[in-house]
């Protein structure tokens, strides 16, 4: 008989029929959602998106940056200043502010990538304070206080008309609803992406690089070339949604675009209580991040310790976060990678 | 024809120099062994071979092209295999997608591809019922035929092994001996460090002694086990 492979698996059948449920249920929810319900779901879904490419980043390529707020900063201002310069449609523009961040990763990688481990990290925090700094003095983007978008520019934004039509709500609200079905777009196209990539051979790869650096390099992995594809493809997703994040928003400044916090540090907390290195662990990570936000956001500080204590927390019990703790426990994943050998002598001996 | 050739080659850390102009030839197809005592650099020689060291002077040709400068990843793909002396597996992946890892990179080719060959493989590694298991769970004899059948499923036309037969019992040995030869014999030109010379010498046909990076004999396995040079530096005998 024989050799075959796969990678499926029952638990993996039955999550993908519950993710086309659920896919189409996200799809509807304007349609019998409230506006504050379509906000915060908005705001899961591009706290998804970062996650998942902070966890390419450092899951995957164990390229541990804390400078994404680079990215999410070049991408939202340059969708201010397509939009405000040249007075292109917002809805466009997003992919443009990928490019924008696309742009600034190429240089960014050029001198991050001479850096290993912390004084990478470190490295790629300068250059993100760098970026805000060298921002700040775009005058015509209203410099440190920052601008907004102009009104003519988000209530002729492409599909706005059809929403307001369609379901019969005010331009604000069908403009939530758009930036809603836009994330949404986007967050699946980032988990489909990144799980296409991880069955691709180039995601063999990563997981070698990962696993042996020296190894890898030794059988004819191309080690250096791994770490551009991640890192450039995590800063144009993240572009991307910075784009997206602050098209919601209509307000930008230097300080909140390129926040640290909101960015990056809520993005790694995200990471590693869901899980870092799975697909399915920034998932989990979002949902408990909001609900813990939802909880405690009238506490200030007592919040963001209490995040802080729960992040360690989790990093000492149960290092590979709370879907590595399940998985581990149950052997289910739902975005599974491996590959399976099947067939030949190995049927053989089936007991 | 030569499948290897160094010329010179010389390397150091800071003071101390591991590599002391070395210069050798490995006719196409032969099984060569290399023997000294323990610092003597055998285990940088294969690093410099192989492209993860950089050699400091001296040139490297690999199949009569210059490859001195060439990276350890480059080198792979014109088919210099090797395996490590410490097992150096990827812990998560299972053997299977260790050996996929290697054929898809080092051969350029995609995983449907090198399915069957990687299948093949680990048939004649005897890993075959390991296939699926994690790489980090495997038993030392297991590592160690991992190593080589990674090694392997890059096709390589030169293989190092470093230091194979290390550890492992008598019936062990035999076994992986029997593996190599299978391997020899259908062409692949093999260099092997190796301190269990029984299991050295019943494969390879020359013998190179290495002695503070320096080459200090080099032929017929019998002749250079003979040499008072080589019993007295290597097996520590006054003769």
């Amino acid at each position: 008989m024989a050799y075959s492979v796969t990678t499926q698996t029952p638990a993996s059948r039955i999550a993908s029929i519950a993710g086309l449920i659920l896919i189409v249920a996200l799809i509807a929810l304007p349609f019998f959602a409230g506006r504050g319900t379509i906000q915060d779901m908005f705001f899961i879904l591009t706290m998804l998106v970062l996650a998942q490419f902070w966890n390419l980043l450092a899951g995957y390529g164990g390229l541990v940056s804390i400078g994404q707020q680079a990215f999410v900063g070049m991408g939202a201002y340059a969708l201010f200043g397509v939009v405000i310069l040249w007075g292109l449609d917002p809805v466009p523009s997003i992919l443009l502010a990928g490019v924008a961040a696309l742009i600034i990763a190429v240089p960014t990688a050029f001198f991050a990538f001479r850096l290993n481990g912390a004084y990478f990290a470190i490295g790629t925090w300068v250059i993100a304070e760098v970026v805000r700094l060298l921002v700040a003095q775009w005058k015509t983007l209203g410099g440190g206080t920052g601008t907004s978008l102009p009104r003519s520019a988000t209530k002729d934004m492409w599909f706005v008309d059809l929403i307001q039509d369609g379901l019969g709500v005010r331009s604000a609200a069908a403009r939530d609803i758009l930036a809603y079905w836009l994330a949404l777009v986007l967050a699946l196209a980032t988990i489909g992406g990144i799980y296409w990539l991880l069955r691709t051979r180039r995601g063999l790869a990563l997981a070698a690089v990962r696993d042996n650096m020296e190894a890898a390099k030794s059988v004819g992995v191309d080690a250096a070339r791994m770490k551009w594809i991640v890192f450039l493809t995590s800063a144009f997703g993240t572009g991307v949604a910075g784009g997206l994040i602050y098209m919601q928003k209509a307000r930008i400044s230097p300080d909140a675009a390129f926040s640290v916090t909101d960015w990056t540090a809520y993005v790694i907390f995200i990471v590693v209580i869901g899980g870092i290195g799975t697909i399915e662990g920034p998932i989990i990570g979002v949902l408990v991040f909001f609900a813990l936000q939802s909880l405690l956001a009238d506490f200030g500080s007592w919040y963001l310790m209490t995040l802080g204590v729960l992040a360690i927390l989790i990093m000492l019990v149960a290092p590979r976060g709370l879907w590595g703790l399940f998985s581990e426990r149950t052997g289910i994943q739902l975005f599974p990678i491996r590959r399976t050998l099947r067939g030949g002598k190995l049927s053989e001996t089936k007991e | 024809m030569s499948i290897l050739s160094l010329t010179s080659v010389s390397k150091s850390f800071g003071a101390l120099t591991v590599t002391d102009g070395a210069s050798f030839d490995v006719p196409q197809g032969q099984a060569l062994g290399i023997i000294g005592p323990n610092g003597a650099g055998k285990s940088t020689l294969f690093n410099l071979i192989t492209g993860n060291l950089r050699a400091d002077a001296g040139s490297i040709h690999f199949e009569g092209r210059d490859v001195t400068k060439v990276s350890a990843m480059e080198r792979c793909l014109t088919g210099i295999g090797r395996s490590f002396q410490i097992p150096q597996p990827f812990e998560k992946l299972t053997v299977y997608e260790n050996l996929l890892v290697a054929a898809t990179h080092g051969r350029n080719m995609s995983e449907a591809m090198v399915r069957d060959d990687c299948a093949d493989v680990l048939e004649r590694t005897e890993l075959i019922r390991r296939a699926n298991t994690p790489a980090g769970q495997l038993s030392l004899l297991e590592r160690k035929r991992l190593e080589l059948a990674r090694a392997m499923a890059t096709q390589p036309k030169l293989l190092l092994l470093d230091e194979i037969a290390g550890g492992l019992t008598e019936g062990e040995c035999q076994a992986l001996i029997a593996t190599i030869k299978d391997i020899h014999a259908q062409g692949v030109t093999i260099i092997w460090i190796e301190h269990v010379l029984h299991a050295l010498n019943s494969v390879v046909e020359r013998l190179l002694v290495l002695d503070f990076g320096k080459v200090i004999g080099l032929g017929d396995p019998d002749e250079i086990m003979a040499s008072r040079e080589v019993r007295e530096i290597y097996l520590g005998i006054d003769v």
